[in-house]
């Protein structure tokens, strides 16, 4: 009777070590999975991308190039002022973002910026939709390197509440192709608009992978 | 053949859709109290109100204007007495003159959406409007000035 109870004891010794074991290894597997890029995470569960970091961060390197020109970074400026021409100086006048990104006041954006492009050489560019990102989500792309802008693309608490589906879909949003037709005087993105489409989608669906930063 | 509404009335205008709406303005209507400064929205001298909003009328094509509403400095009040217009009085604000017309539409835009600007911003509403003359105390202390009247 003594005997059956110490070798009881001593199962059930072994099996809290068992226990404790298997709840640690979950929690370090787990833990593994959540120090992995929290974009590849977030592209795994909502499109079931197939998973090809070498491709997926070449394709981002492409991506950024275009994204970092003046044409698309100009509005997504730091600061609360667009920026403007080649060299991404602030925008004449200082116009300011205002809480829904289209201006303030009598300085709207579209107290400027016509429905289309104006004739001229270095005229205000036009867009039905001109604006900034808003107050509550500046979506910033100046500053940021690889590895940070990638992230917050893929993050809908950054990236404008953006599942992937409408990630892609934002390839030809009009303000976006606006950037493919600046008007006089400014130069365009490095890519073409159906270069930057397929990497933007070839980033994404091979996982959205962010680049480590040197 | 388009229809415009400019100060409460209507116009048919028999002009390009591309053409400014400055020039239908000025040239076909004959309202020359809005100015034409640089031609490229960047002085503020052509601002007009459509629809309650300030736009540049030297880059606002006759097309986009079709069927809105637009106020010019003559029709911003019937009997000259907008609470900004008296104020400009008061203060003598103008010196030249010439981008007057632009500055009191963009403010009235600033008055009718801010009933208490702060000198800040006044600054930041007023920033497209250039005065060559450098008026822009004057101006900024006759929107806080129609402001208070505003009030009463």
């Amino acid at each position: 009777m003594k005997q059956h109870l110490k070798s009881n004891k001593l199962f059930s010794n072994k099996a809290r070590t068992v226990t404790v074991l298997t709840i640690l290894f979950s929690f370090i597997i787990l833990m593994g999975f959540s120090f992995e890029n929290h974009s590849l995470v977030t592209v795994a569960k909502t499109e079931k991308a197939v998973i090809d970091s070498v491709t997926s961060v070449k394709a981002f390197q492409q991506v950024y190039r275009v994204l970092m020109s003046p044409r698309c970074m100009n509005c997504h400026p730091a600061g609360d002022v667009p920026l403007q021409g080649d060299d991404s100086h602030l925008h004449a006048m200082l116009p300011k973002r205002g809480l829904d990104g289209k201006g303030l006041n009598a300085m709207k954006c579209n107290s400027c910026h016509q429905p289309t492009n104006t004739p001229g050489l270095n005229t205000p560019p036009g867009d039905p939709n001109w604006h900034l990102p808003p107050a509550n989500m500046k979506m910033v792309f100046q500053g940021k390197t690889p590895s940070q802008l990638a992230k917050q693309l893929v993050n809908p608490k950054t990236n404008g509440n953006k599942n992937m589906k409408q990630l892609i879909a934002h390839a030809d949003d009009g303000l976006v192709l606006a950037g493919w037709n600046p008007g006089e005087g400014r130069t365009l993105p490095p890519l073409s608009h159906a270069e930057f489409k397929k990497a933007w989608i070839e980033w994404i669906k091979t996982g959205a992978v962010a680049p480590k930063d040197k | 053949m388009a229809t415009l509404n400019i100060n409460k009335k209507n116009y048919n205008i028999d002009a390009d859709p591309d053409t400014p709406l400055l020039w239908v303005l000025r040239d076909i209507i004959g309202l020359v109290g809005t100015k034409y400064g640089c031609g490229v929205a960047q002085c503020g001298a052509c601002v007009v109100h459509l629809n309650g909003e300030a736009v540049r009328s030297c880059v606002t094509k006759l097309s986009r204007a079709e069927g809105k509403k637009v106020v010019t400095i003559e029709g911003l009040s019937e009997t000259n007495s907008h609470p900004l217009q008296k104020a400009w009085l008061e203060l003598d604000v103008s010196q030249c003159g010439y981008c007057q017309a632009g500055q009191i539409m963009s403010a009235a835009v600033l008055l009718k959406e801010n009933k208490n600007p702060t000198n800040e911003d006044i600054d930041d509403a007023m920033a497209g409007n250039i005065c060559r003359c450098g008026t822009y105390l004057r101006i900024r202390e006759a929107i806080q000035l129609a402001a208070k009247d505003q009030k009463k």
